[in-house]
Order: C-alpha cells, then sequence, then structure tokens
C-alpha cells in the first residue's frame, strides 16, 4: 500500500514542511559527517605521523618507547597488551555468559528470568571508571594473596574485571538467539529420548551458535576498546608478553596516558595518539563488521 | 540434527550412558553456579565500594573543591561540572537525534543511501568512546578552538551518545501504529503535522526512556572526557561554556589513581555519588515507561 503522503507531489508541498523535512534530513546525515570526521581526523594525523615514522617500524619493531630516548614506534607491545587483557576477559565471560544464557533460556521459571535480566543488564550500565576502581582496589589485593608475584599493575586483574563487564552482552544477544530456537527442534530430542541437558548442550546450542558467535565477537570489540579499566589496573609499560602478571599497557591506556599530559598539539607525541587511534579504530570497526556480518548471513529464519 | 540421532546409535552405548548419568545431574547446577557470578561479582562491587566510600560522605565531601589533603578534599566542581556537560549534551543531542530518527522512519525512502545512513549509524554505536575523544581533541578542541571547555565536551559526548538515541527512538517511532497516522492524513494533515500532533506524542515516552538511558551513559563516561578536559586541578565551577571543568568519572579516575588508602575512600565516596545519579535517571525512565505501558493497557 502506499503511504498517502507519497500521493501528494512534491511541488504541492508547502515551503515549510519542505523546510522542514530539509532540516530532519540534515540531523539524519550528521551520523554521515561524523564517521566522516572521524576517519579525516586519524588518517590526517597519522599520515603526519608516518611521516617521520616509517610504517614497517610501526607495524614490527618490537619496542614502544615514545616518550623517552631513545624512541622507538612498534605498535605490536601495545596490541599484545590488547589482546591479552581482552582475551582474558572472554576466557570469563564466554563460559559464564554461555551458561547463564543456557540457564536462563532453557531452565529458569519465567519469574527468575524476569529478575535475573534486569540484575545483569546492571553490570553494563556501571560505569567503566567504577569497575577500574574495583580492579584496582579489590581485585588485584585479592590475587596477590594467590599469586606472590604479581605486581600491583597487571593484564589479569583487568582482564577478569572486564570479563565481569562483558557477560552481560554475552548471555543477552546468546539467550536471545536461544530463545528464537523453534519448540519442535527440541520436541524431536526430546521424541529420541534425549535428556533435558542433552537438548539444551547438544541441540538448542548448536541451533543458536550464530547468534552466539556474533554475540562472542561484539563482546571482543567491545573488549578492545575499552579505556578505563585497563588505564587504572594494566598499566603502563608497554611490554611483548604473554605473561598476565606483570605490568603491561593497551592501545586504550596509551591513548589516555599521553591525553593526562595534555600533549603540545601538533608535536610527534600528540600525533602518536591518533596513529594508535587509527589502528584501534580499523581492528574494532573490523571486527565489528565481521559480527554484523555473521549476525545477517547465518542468523537461521525458523 | 545428526548429533542428536547419535544417541540412539548402539555405538558406544554403554559411554553414553555413564556420561548421562555422571553428567547429567552436574548440569543445572553448574548453569545455576555460572548465572550467581555475574551476580555475585556486581554484589561484591557494590559492598566494597559502600563500606570504603560512605566514612567518607558528608556534605563537605559534596561542598568541597579537590584537595592534596584528603579530609578537605571534595567533588563540588565535578559535580557543577558534570551538571554542565550533561546539560548541554541533553540540549544539543535530543532534537538532533529525534529529527534523525523521524528523518530515517517517516521521511526517508527506501535509497541506497538511506541504507548507508542506517549502517553507519550501527557503526557509529561500536566505536569506541576513546576515538571519539580524539575527535573531539582535534575538531573541537583544536580546529574550531573552543579549547578544553565544556562546550567542546557536550559537543564530543553528543556525537557519542547520538547512535544510542536515535536507534531506540526509531523503535519508539516505529512502534506508534499506523492507524494514527492514516486517521491523521485523513483529516487532511500535512506530513508534519501528521509526525508533530500523532506520531510524536505516542512515541515521546519510548523516546524520553532511551535519551535518559544515553544520557547516563554520557554521565559515566570517563575515557572521552580525559582527552577533552585532560587532568587538571580544577577548583572552580564553570561559568559559562568556554570555560575548563571537570566531571565526576575524571575527578574519582584522578583520585583512583594515587597510592594512599584515603584517596581509594574519597574515589569511593565519588563513585556512590556517581552511581545514585545514575540511580536516580535510571528509576525516572522505569517510571516513565510504567506509566506510558499501563496507559496502553487500559
Amino acid at each position: 500500500m502506499v503511504e498517502p503522503h507519497r500521493l501528494r507531489r512534491k511541488s504541492q508541498e508547502r515551503l515549510h514542511e519542505r523546510i522542514i523535512r530539509q532540516l530532519l534530513f540534515l540531523s539524519a546525515a550528521l551520523s554521515v559527517f561524523t564517521m566522516l570526521a572521524i576517519l579525516g581526523t586519524l588518517l590526517f594525523q597519522a599520515l603526519s605521523f608516518f611521516q617521520e615514522v616509517s610504517l614497517i617500524e610501526f607495524l614490527t619493531e618490537t619496542r614502544w618507547t615514545p616518550l623517552f630516548q631513545p624512541q622507538y614506534f612498534g605498535i605490536l607491545p601495545l596490541i599484545t597488551g590488547t589482546l591479552l587483557v581482552a582475551t582474558i576477559a572472554l576466557l570469563v565471560a564466554v563460559p559464564i555468559g554461555l551458561g547463564t544464557a543456557i540457564f536462563l533460556s532453557e531452565y529458569a521459571p519465567e519469574s527468575v528470568r524476569r529478575s535475573v535480566k534486569p540484575v545483569l543488564e546492571i553490570l553494563a550500565g556501571v560505569p567503566t571508571v567504577v569497575y577500574g576502581y574495583f580492579a584496582i582496589t579489590y581485585v588485584t589485593p585479592q590475587l596477590q594473596g594467590i599469586f606472590g608475584n604479581l605486581t600491583v599493575f597487571n593484564a589479569l586483574s583487568a582482564g577478569l574485571v572486564m570479563g565481569l563487564m562483558i557477560i552481560p552482552m554475552i548471555s543477552s544477544l546468546s539467550e536471545d538467539a536461544m530463545v528464537a530456537v523453534p519448540r519442535l527442534l527440541r520436541e524431536g530430542a526430546y521424541a529420541l529420548g534425549a535428556k533435558k541437558f542433552e537438548v539444551a548442550i547438544r541441540v538448542v546450542l548448536p541451533a543458536a551458535i550464530s547468534g552466539v558467535i556474533a554475540s562472542i565477537i561484539l563482546a571482543m570489540s567491545r573488549a578492545i576498546g575499552e579505556t578505563m579499566i585497563v588505564s587504572i589496573a594494566a598499566g603502563s609499560t608497554p611490554r611483548l608478553t604473554l605473561n598476565p602478571l606483570v605490568s603491561i599497557q593497551t592501545m586504550t591506556a596509551f591513548i589516555t596516558q599521553l591525553s593526562l599530559g595534555e600533549t603540545p598539539f601538533g608535536s610527534l607525541e600528540y600525533r602518536t595518539i591518533f596513529a594508535v587511534g587509527i589502528t584501534l579504530f580499523i581492528m574494532v570497526l573490523a571486527i565489528n563488521l565481521v559480527g554484523d556480518w555473521i549476525k545477517r548471513r547465518y542468523w537461521e529464519r525458523y | 540434527m545428526g548429533e542428536v540421532l547419535v544417541l540412539t546409535g548402539k555405538k558406544s552405548h554403554s559411554k553414553r550412558s555413564i556420561t548421562r548419568v555422571l553428567i547429567g545431574p552436574l548440569v543445572l547446577p553448574t548453569l545455576i553456579f555460572a548465572t550467581l557470578i555475574g551476580m555475585v561479582g556486581l554484589g561484591i562491587l557494590l559492598v566494597q565500594t559502600f563500606t570504603v566510600g560512605l566514612p567518607w560522605l558528608d556534605l563537605d565531601f559534596l561542598n568541597n573543591f579537590p584537595s592534596r589533603h584528603p579530609e578537605e578534599a571534595g567533588i563540588r566542581a565535578a559535580l557543577f561540572g558534570t551538571l554542565w556537560i550533561a546539560g548541554l549534551t541533553a540540549l544539543f543531542s535530543f532534537p538532533l537525534a529525534i529529527g534523525a530518527a523521524i528523518y530515517l522512519e517517516e521521511y526517508a525512502p527506501q535509497n541506497k543511501f538511506t541504507r548507508f545512513i542506517d549502517v553507519n549509524i550501527s557503526n557509529l554505536a561500536g566505536v569506541p568512546s576513546i576515538v571519539y575523544g580524539l575527535l573531539g581533541l582535534a575538531v573541537f578542541v583544536q580546529i574550531l578552538a573552543l579549547g578544553r571547555s565544556v562546550l567542546a565536551g557536550a559537543l564530543t559526548l553528543t556525537l557519542l551518545i547520538m547512535p544510542i538515541i536515535i536507534i531506540t527512538a526509531r523503535e519508539a517511532i516505529a512502534a506508534v501504529p499506523r492507524h494514527y497516522r492514516l486517521a491523521a492524513y485523513a483529516l487532511g494533515a500535512t506530513q508534519w503535522q501528521v509526525v508533530r500532533r500523532a506520531v510524536l506524542p505516542s512515541a515521546m515516552p519510548g523516546i524520553l526512556t532511551g535519551t535518559i538511558l544515553a544520557m547516563s551513559r554520557a554521565i559515566g563516561e570517563a575515557a572521552p572526557m580525559l582527552a577533552i578536559a585532560a587532568l587538571v586541578y580544577v577548583t572552580f565551577i564553570p561559568t559559562g561554556p568556554l570555560d575548563r571543568f571537570t566531571v565526576l568519572p575524571i575527578q574519582i579516575f584522578n583520585w583512583v589513581s594515587r597510592p594512599q588508602a584515603e584517596f581509594a575512600g574519597l574515589a569511593a565516596a565519588g563513585i556512590i555519588v556517581l552511581l545514585l545519579v545514575l540511580i536516580g535517571m535510571n528509576s525516572i525512565a522505569i517510571l516513565i515507561r510504567n506509566k506510558y505501558q499501563r496507559r496502553l493497557a487500559e
């Protein structure tokens, strides 16, 4: 059916109606300008950075010391630091988030489901600076009781707390995917003599796997872009290591560290944060696009 | 489905029975345990923060400026900075985001450009907040020469939360029944009259709820605000949009980064204030939603 307003001819549209339409269009187009501005600023500053530092050094050098002499600009330590913390976070959040999703979708009575979900949503709403505080004042001292050689700043504590933060991202998206699995599949399995846990784990989980994977990928992008927890608890020592017990630095924490000190505009150090920023932006955007693609492409339509 | 069929096969029948008997009863307790971890984690976080922070929370704490002496330090500058930032951000983002949502739901032709705007908005919602900080630093602080001001901070947060408001506002607008529009058109209303008199009033509770939730995200943001405001000693209240500022999350970050235990107490007290502000805003959002749902049910 044709919308009524489409029957009217353009020329009949009154002047102020047309102005309103154009104003509304401009506010929608602002989102495109925002994206262009992000790309433009990052590219412009990063290109001017790469006039002084070669892209080869940036990608292959294993030392990152832009703040003192001799300066080395190898982003690898920041990338491994970022991935280390994100991996720890996912190791925490994937099993817990999936367990929660299976429980809520397959086992929990409606009343439990309706009270547990909002509580978990709170985890996603707590400001990240609060998680940073929690990591450094509570989790790190507790961990030091277990690992004697744990330094004050470390990837483990930041990763564990970040895992707590992203649990609801995984649990709610995965649960949506599991609830969408039709009853017929479950009943078919019961008819074959399957028990409840076999239906949940061997039928529902595989049937919802694309939604589950999409939720994990989106949680990973969130973990990589997270800034405050790692700035507070993971340290500012760029180091090419997989040891979670020592101080490291992530890409986001480096950007924060330089922002604190009011670096003079236009200096090489100032442009460095944009070179790191564009690396972070490309990584996160690529991960998000893959996540969206999986969600759209493989979302089973029953 | 092949997996399920194996259950009835003869192959490894006895082994299967053993796992069924041994593992089966453990599954539900494991799942409940997993569900509890998230909730227990949240509980420990809240209890720990309140026990450490409450002794530091008094009227002086709200009224004093930051200080090197923990017992004299307060959040006056940060509270007013947060008020300024939140006020301006709401002022900018609300009309712009609603305008964008109205355009996309009610006006936009179904073509490639509309689809492009659509994809673009969901991509923007996934950009890390620190990247918005870099954008604001380069564009508002430097190129537009606003300096490290309240205005630069509010504009940055506006861009950050616009995608969130647009997405929820679109849902609210799309949920308005079609016959509201048709009835208004039948009375001879122009398209804008339909939007303003028929669509917006019934979509408004949903839009407001989404805006309040996005604002509570903005108030808790520390990373982009650090990039804009930097970590400075602010012992004054902003008197205009071009003044320098600090906000609650920056002040908390500042105290967290100091090694002395007193400052951890101050940080916890600051967190309590921040959480109370957020709980207040979320309660308002829930009230609006409940009232609206009741009205629909009648």
